[in-house]
């Protein structure tokens, strides 16, 4: 039986809640072909987390160890998976990663490595008549472009945050592999995290963002109120205009030359919504908006707006959340 | 210090998006075409790493139309020295046969002390074509690099990574794609406008293979369910956690 593989992200010996999104699209499609998933994890062990896997339909779990794996090893784990893809009874059918910050530097290496094309940031794919059809957004997400993948194996990585993880237990079964890969020649030295506990605006379920209408870099701190009342779910984000003028950090930016985001609930708080803003968190589930301005582009993609003095509005926001929590 | 820097010419994100008659591409009438954003950054890097050698070339390459000249000229505005345009009916949809494209004129112009890209084109969201030129050219690589110090050979660059930075290392040659943060990319100056005008572009056309991406279609996402305004000012919160909690469900 052919085989789909799931390329799985941990960090510091943890799986990634990005990897069981992998999964849930990689069983997707080897539904639709009749194939299996074959999740895998790159480590210098069995990752934390892994046994979860079969849940989300891999009916095999491969750690695939090596030298120098423990971190992130970008020629190494790309050997080690090309590897995998065709050194099976049959070359895989297909090699899901995430289009996250690793699988944007990864996928493309084994897709070069395969001597095939990638289709990178996807958000939705399906197969008709044994083909892979994968849609990506292109131009700022103007518009949506639909691609038949036609490489053996078919390489493609996933938006995170888009494909929901769904539970579809399968066997799961366990088993470590050493891999025959150098770790390489690019390693990395150290990773600086941000503040403990703070979590990325590209993986919070919640993220609110502030823009120029917060006026100062101090204001910032009520949407940190806001975020806190949330409860750990939540991430203060950022228009390209306040990191620009220095008062939030580049990593908060939400937007084209920042990040994208599909949290399950987006709040925009003082940013009129500029067309490269719009491209960073438009597949957003629910957006809110809100701004003093009612004729703001923003209100366009908002879901739900309220016009008015942000600095009345958002701690009254923060009080209700609070007193529903 | 010989440096090349793979840039592409792309429609400005302003640019309203209209599918053309083919069904499958831009309408690119009307648009407005910038040397992407992400590329800039590379130019820069490579004029600055040259300045600071004392020495050395900076090559422009891009694969294009006839109209990347333009971009080219942009970049030789800034200050690179030559230019190469790989010239093709279409950019391909396949990022693969792009770096294939580009990994055989590297090859022919090399050997490189480094070569630039940026960390994705504004367009098409590919992120692709540097890690694959790299692995083509058996290079080390470092994408979306926001920080970078080379120093006796050894190349240590910051990425950022969700939640944290990534520093990594590696020899050079090296390919790095460039990320915002890693510099702050000059305007051309009319001096260097004029002398660009004078400076060699070497225009090759290319033919270029299939690929294992192939589109079938371009459509306007679909429109947003029609949003509403909820109220005026700190009154209309309650209405609103409401409507958060019992409609939209995500409370």
């Amino acid at each position: 039986m052919t085989t789909v593989l799931a390329v799985c992200e941990q960090r510091d010996g943890a799986l990634r809640k990005v990897s069981s999104e992998v999964v849930t699209g990689a069983r997707r499609i080897a539904d639709a072909l009749g194939a299996e998933v074959e999740a895998l994890v790159l480590g210098s062990g069995p990752a934390t987390g892994a046994d979860q896997l079969g849940g989300f339909g891999a009916d095999r779990v491969v750690t695939l160890t090596g030298d120098g794996f423990g971190t992130y090893a970008p020629e190494g784990y790309a050997k080690a998976v090309a590897d995998r893809a065709k050194g099976g009874q049959a070359v895989a059918a297909a090699v899901v990663c995430a289009a996250s910050a690793q699988g944007r530097d990864l996928a493309p290496r084994i897709a070069a490595r395969l001597g095939t094309g990638l289709a990178a940031d996807v958000t939705d794919v399906t197969v008709e008549g044994g083909a892979l059809i994968a849609i990506r957004p292109v131009y700022a997400g103007k518009a949506l472009l639909k691609v038949k993948l036609t490489g053996k194996p078919a390489v493609l990585s996933l938006r995170p945050n888009v494909f929901t993880p769904v539970q579809r237990p399968k066997a799961g079964t366990a088993s470590t592999v050493a891999a025959n890969a150098p770790a390489g020649r690019v390693t990395v030295k150290e990773i600086k995290a941000a503040e403990a506990g703070a979590l990325d605006v590209a993986e919070a379920p919640i993220v609110i963002s502030g823009g120029r209408g917060l006026k100062e870099p101090a204001n910032f701190k009520i949407l940190e109120d806001l975020a806190h009342a949330f409860g750990g779910r939540a991430a203060v984000g950022a228009s390209r205009a306040v990191v620009d003028a220095g008062w939030r950090p580049h990593a908060d930016q939400v937007g084209q030359t920042g990040k994208t985001v599909s949290p399950t609930l987006y709040v925009a708080v003082g940013i009129s919504g500029a067309i490269q803003h719009l491209a960073g968190m438009r597949t957003s589930k629910v957006i809110v908006a809100i701004n003093k301005d009612k004729d703001a582009p923003i209100f366009k993609v908002a879901d739900y707006g309220v016009v008015g003095d942000l600095f009345e509005i958002v701690p009254a926001l923060t009080a209700a959340v609070k007193s529903h929590a | 210090m010989k440096i090349a820097v793979c840039i592409k010419r792309v429609a400005d994100s302003e640019t309203r998006v209209k599918v053309a008659a083919d069904g499958k591409s831009l309408d690119d009438a009307g648009v407005k075409f910038i040397l992407n954003p992400y590329d800039e950054f590379a130019v820069e890097e490579a004029l600055q790493r040259k300045e600071k050698a004392g020495s050395g070339e900076v090559v422009v390459l891009a694969l294009g139309g006839a109209t990347s000249q333009e971009t080219i000229r942009t970049a030789l505005a800034m200050g690179a020295d030559r230019g190469v345009l790989l010239q093709t009916d279409a950019i391909p949809a396949d990022g693969f046969v792009t770096a294939q494209a580009i990994t055989a004129e590297l090859k022919a112009g090399g050997p490189w002390d480094l070569v630039l890209f940026g960390k994705m084109a504004i367009d098409d969201y590919n992120s692709q074509v540097g890690p694959m030129v790299a692995e083509l050219l058996d290079l080390p690589c470092v994408t979306a690099v926001s920080h970078l110090t080379i120093e006796g050979g050894t190349a240590t660059a910051e990425r950022e990574i969700e939640g944290a930075v990534e520093v990594v290392q590696c020899q050079v040659p090296a390919v790095i794609t460039t990320d915002k943060g890693i510099n702050e990319p000059r305007y051309p100056a009319l001096k260097g406008i004029m002398a660009a005008k004078k400076k060699p572009l070497e225009v090759k056309p290319v033919s270029l293979g299939g690929g294992a991406i192939e589109v079938l279609g371009m459509v306007p996402p679909a429109a947003r369910k029609e949003g509403r305004i909820v109220g005026e000012g700190a009154a209309a919160v309650p209405e609103l956690v409401k409507l958060l909690r019992e409609e939209a469900k995500v409370l």
